[in-house]
């Protein structure tokens, strides 16, 4: 076995204390089967910034992520214990109100899935279930948010026609507003360039740069490329474990970790 | 490791075998519509469809089978209905409520195949003791409750079977945007909405076509069925009664009778089947 750091070192808590942790993991553990991917979890992850977590196919990246807004919940044999702060709050309290909490969270999946009715109605369907009825409101809401990922010009004239009729890479971009438009304060990001062509990854992921200004974003990537594009910070998983933590610089130009290195190198993937 | 010539022998072979039981399954459908033009389009007449058996119908004299064909178009929409209102909650409960692993769905989804796989006779003959036993007699509301009942599995299995289809995401991306579990089930309903279609149309056929089921709980009656609480004809069971006959006249008006019942499902297909496109405009 490798020594990995604990994630508790001075260098992870001056990123915490930089500015207020939005989320925050403690002690978790997932067992799915009685295996035991995510490994004593403990993570804190800043506002307003991209965090990237990268590491080889199954180390858990994408649990990891799924459960900060608790999808893995309805899984069978999925076996959750520790805490997941979000504000402070613990979204794995007994009390905690699942579908309040998901609506902090906008999930970009690995594909997109638009919702089977029109492009207007993908958008409108998030504030309509959580009580906006006003049609006037709800053609804001629709409109600000194409705008805000550069599709209004290319839908306006086609509001009403199938979200299946827009390009892989434009469904993607309406995804991520149908997502936006439930005022979510966190953005998870699930490979979700993967089924992209470079130019559609591109415009995502200056998209999603330019939004971390107003909300935590936490990306699961195996393009090592594309986490130093985007991330500020970097959580390097390798068997369920936190093997790394940190700058995004750091982690991949100086990684201290021997795994990390091998990571980053290529010579596991 | 098998050559390539191999290879290409078995796909032939398998091209071959796929052919021959596609012309033969065609050639059987064709046959048996053929059959039932040949024999029963000389008996088919406007008095056929238009008027109730007269005295001495039995016997080849005048009258028409309307008793029959309203009596299955009341029994088995009725029954299509109450096991689709009935059906898809359960299908929905089964596949969004409970976890998948667990034993109750396990359980239930063992029932339901159970429950798809049982005789219409044994549906019948149950429903029929229920019936002595509360002291009921065969009648319409009879049959379209056993009908229903021996529907709810076509439609719980064939919902479920169109669950399986639905991508994990598109359930995880509404679940994200903070959607409870029945508006993710409206989603995904929306979602299989073709599908559903073609479950209530197997179940329609299933409940128009079935005998045994009606045989003991809705009877026969020769006059327009109008109370739920009396007997009533079903075309089935007319065409059952009239094949039995020795008379040439009555024996073609049964082959005539199964004209009309195939004309019934023709109907109801090609309606489904443009429904159904109407739908799929947003499909994934």
């Amino acid at each position: 076995m490798y020594a990995h750091p604990s994630i508790e070192t001075k260098e992870t808590q001056d990123i915490a204390s930089s500015s207020t942790p939005h989320i925050q993991i403690k002690d978790l553990n997932v067992h799915i089967d009685g295996k035991h991917i995510l490994k004593n979890i403990n993570l804190s992850i800043p506002n307003n910034s991209i965090t990237s977590i990268i590491g080889p196919s199954g180390c858990g990246k994408t649990t990891l992520l799924k459960t900060l807004n608790r999808l893995m919940d309805d899984s069978k044999g999925v076996e959750i214990n520790g805490s997941v702060l979000v504000n402070g709050e613990d979204i794995y309290a007994k009390d905690a109100e699942v579908t309040h909490i998901r609506k902090k969270m906008g999930l970009l999946s690995q594909r997109p899935f638009p919702l089977p009715m029109s492009i207007y109605d993908n958008i409108a369907y998030g504030p309509r279930i959580h009580g906006q009825r006003n049609k006037k409101v709800l053609t804001e809401i629709v409109e600000k948010q194409l705008k805000n990922v550069g599709l209004w010009e290319e839908v306006k004239d086609r509001l009403d026609s199938s979200a299946t009729s827009l390009s892989i890479g434009q469904q993607q971009r309406l995804c991520l507003a149908r997502g936006l438009a439930v005022q979510p304060e966190i953005i998870l990001g699930d490979e979700s360039t993967s089924a992209l062509d470079p130019i559609s990854t591109q415009t995502i992921e200056n998209l999603l740069v330019e939004l971390k200004k107003d909300y935590t974003i936490v990306l699961v990537t195996h393009i090592l490329r594309q986490a130093r594009r985007v991330s500020d910070y970097i959580i390097f998983v390798y068997n369920g474990e936190i093997v790394e933590f940190g700058k995004t610089e750091d982690v991949l130009l100086n990684p201290k970790n021997e795994i990390t290195q091998q990571y980053v190198k290529g010579f596991i993937s | 490791m098998s050559s390539i010539k191999s290879r290409l022998r078995q796909e032939k072979i398998a091209k071959i075998l796929m052919q021959l039981s596609g012309i033969s399954i065609t050639g059987s459908l064709f046959l048996i519509i053929g059959i039932i033009l040949y024999k029963g389009l000389p008996y088919l007449s406007w008095e056929m469809v238009s008027q109730t058996p007269q005295g001495g119908f039995y016997i080849g004299k005048s009258g028409g089978i309307l008793n029959a064909i309203l009596g299955s178009l009341y029994l088995a929409t009725a029954a299509t209905i109450l096991a689709t209102i009935i059906g898809i909650p359960i299908s929905i409960y089964l596949n969004l409520y409970i976890k998948s692993g667990s034993l109750i769905a396990k359980a239930s989804k063992l029932l339901f195949d159970v429950l798809y796989g049982i005789p219409s006779i044994v549906y019948g003959a149950i429903a029929f003791s229920m019936m002595v036993w509360l002291g009921i007699r065969a009648s319409l509301l009879g049959g379209i409750i056993t009908i229903t009942l021996l529907t709810i599995p076509i439609v719980v299995r064939t919902i479920d079977e169109l669950v399986k289809t639905i991508p994990i995401d598109l359930k995880n991306v509404t679940k994200a945007l903070g959607a409870t579990r029945w508006e993710i089930a409206q989603v995904l309903l929306k979602y299989i909405k073709p599908g559903v279609f073609t479950a209530i149309l197997l179940a329609f056929g299933r409940a128009i076509g079935d005998v045994a089921g009606v045989l003991l709980t809705t009877g026969f009656s020769d006059n327009l069925p109008k109370y739920l609480d009396e007997p009533a004809a079903t075309l089935p069971l007319a065409i059952f009664f009239q094949l039995s006959s020795p008379i040439p006249e009555v024996q073609g008006r049964a082959y005539a009778s199964a004209l009309v019942l195939t004309f019934i499902i023709l109907i109801i297909v090609i309606c489904t089947h443009i429904l159904a496109s109407k739908q799929k405009k947003h499909k994934i």
